[in-house]
């Protein structure tokens, strides 16, 4: 983004698509549960925390440390996960992911991948621990072809992300 | 992808204090989560206006999309009807004048049945639905197994009544909106059903185990008197569900009890039926009773 704002080439895109796109994304990423997809275990990406992951990857200087919160909060409204799951989860891994940033020098694409493969499964987990507290029904096994697939889904995820980012900042 | 900026802050004391309190933004924000966490914790249905909205504001989408996918899935049925159409014929023919001579058979019996519940004055005055719909969508990515039903209590829906379909049960309605409710799914970790064996009666609760089977539990503890094959159906006690419905068949036996495949497959639900609670009144004076412990509780 600061690049793109310097520039003084051609005209600047609209503020508004720059600083909206991605939370639109993310809390679109999130809806993916009105789908009619009904299930007897849970099965689907959690698209929301897979489209945040990428773009906070791409694009680390856009995010403040605070933005998991209110994006976890409209996540939590339409995950089905207790209210204020997500959005405790998602600050931790804002805080964590911005920690990472201020001590590695440089990243690679797999490492991002690595880094979103471990968060999703710090979220998922997460989550699940949490439903169970008051159950205590622990399955983790039932978890593991949401991982996989998530984790799978991470690079086709971080793709498109990018394409929509070149869109953003294109004037 | 491209390296991150240099954000080291240096020797500036401004630069590291904005650093600080960035932190601590987000730190707050962990917390915070964590509070309301807590607060869904204690008062479960306390944010249920949010997630109402939520439901009503998508409800329009899953339920277009919903459609559609019903409609490819007729088609389908429709273009493979076509092959072999001579040989189902002649087989429906055979099952017409079989199901012929069994429906007077069914209606000699239910006469006789009415008589003799006049005779007990077991005629209980239980309407059979108060509404049917599609299941729209469900929480597929998230351990809860909750479904969203495309009728809300503009139909007359109230929280706890039970949903059916005519293999099953399917679960309860937990919470409702004006075109939208929230259905708590029988396989829900959350959700114990009075149940009892179909050939004897033996009582037990069969709780969701979070992946379409049930974990049935005998309430006469000491004895494992299951063995695979066996249907479960609702008892009818706790007068929330009224007895009879189909809910799982034992699948495999374990130490305590048994673990139960869910009928009612919500992913083939085509209709959910929403029926009455079984025993309103009952229903209604514990929930007064739960009303005034919690009121002396809180007096205390």
């Amino acid at each position: 983004m600061p690049r793109s704002r310097h520039s003084n080439i051609g005209r600047q895109p609209s503020q508004l698509r720059i600083r909206l796109v991605p939370p639109i994304t993310v809390v679109l990423g999130s809806m993916v549960t009105a789908l009619p997809i009904i299930t007897d275990y849970p099965i689907l990406p959690p698209m929301g925390l897979i489209i945040l992951l990428a773009w906070r990857l791409i694009r680390p200087g856009y995010w403040k440390v605070w933005a998991g919160f209110p994006l976890g909060l409209i996540d939590d409204i339409f995950s089905g996960q207790p209210f204020g799951s997500a959005a405790f989860l998602w600050s931790v891994v804002f805080i964590l992911l911005e920690a990472i940033d201020r001590k590695a020098v440089s990243r690679d694409y797999w490492q991002d991948w690595l880094i979103a493969s471990i968060a999703t499964v710090f979220v998922l987990l997460g989550g699940m621990l949490i439903v169970d507290l008051q159950s205590n029904m622990l399955r983790l096994d039932l978890l593991v072809p949401q991982i996989l697939l998530s984790i799978l889904l991470y690079p086709f995820v971080a793709r498109l992300i990018g394409a929509i980012d070149h869109w953003r900042v294109a004037s | 992808m491209a390296p991150p900026i240099n954000r080291r802050p240096g020797f500036s004391k401004r630069a590291q204090y904005s650093i600080f309190a960035s932190y601590l933004l987000g730190i707050l924000g962990a917390i915070l989560g964590l509070l309301l966490l807590l607060v869904s914790f204690i008062d479960p249905l306390g944010f249920s206006a949010l997630r109402t909205i939520g439901a009503e504001a998508i409800a329009p989408v899953s339920k277009t999309l919903s459609d559609i996918g019903g409609a490819t899935g007729n088609a389908e049925g429709e273009i493979s009807a076509y092959f072999n159409a001579a040989s189902k014929n002649a087989a429906m023919r055979r099952e017409l004048e079989q199901n012929r001579i069994e429906i007077l058979e069914a209606r000699a019996l239910k006469q006789e049945n009415e008589r003799l519940k006049r005779l007990l004055k077991l005629d209980e005055d239980v309407p059979d639905s108060i509404a049917m719909a599609r299941l729209i969508s469900s929480t597929a990515s998230s351990s809860r197994r909750i479904a969203t039903l495309g009728v809300g209590s503009n139909s007359g829906l109230e929280p706890g009544q039970p949903v059916r379909s005519p293999e099953g049960l399917v679960g309860r309605v937990l919470e409702t909106g004006p075109t939208t409710a929230r259905v708590l799914l029988v396989s829900d970790g959350k959700n114990v059903t009075p149940v009892q064996r179909a050939s004897d009666s033996l009582p037990a609760f069969a709780t969701g185990r979070g992946d379409g089977t049930v974990d049935i539990q005998p309430i006469n503890i000491g004895t494992n008197p299951f063995k695979g094959g066996d249907l479960l159906i609702t008892s009818g006690s706790g007068g929330l569900y009224s007895p009879g419905i189909p809910v799982a068949v034992v699948i495999r036996k374990t130490e305590t009890g048994a673990i139960g495949r869910v009928l009612a497959n919500p992913a083939k639900v085509s209709h959910a039926i929403v029926q009455p609670i079984f025993q309103a009144e009952t229903m209604r004076q514990i929930g007064k009773n739960a009303a005034s412990d919690a009121k002396k509780e809180t007096g205390e």
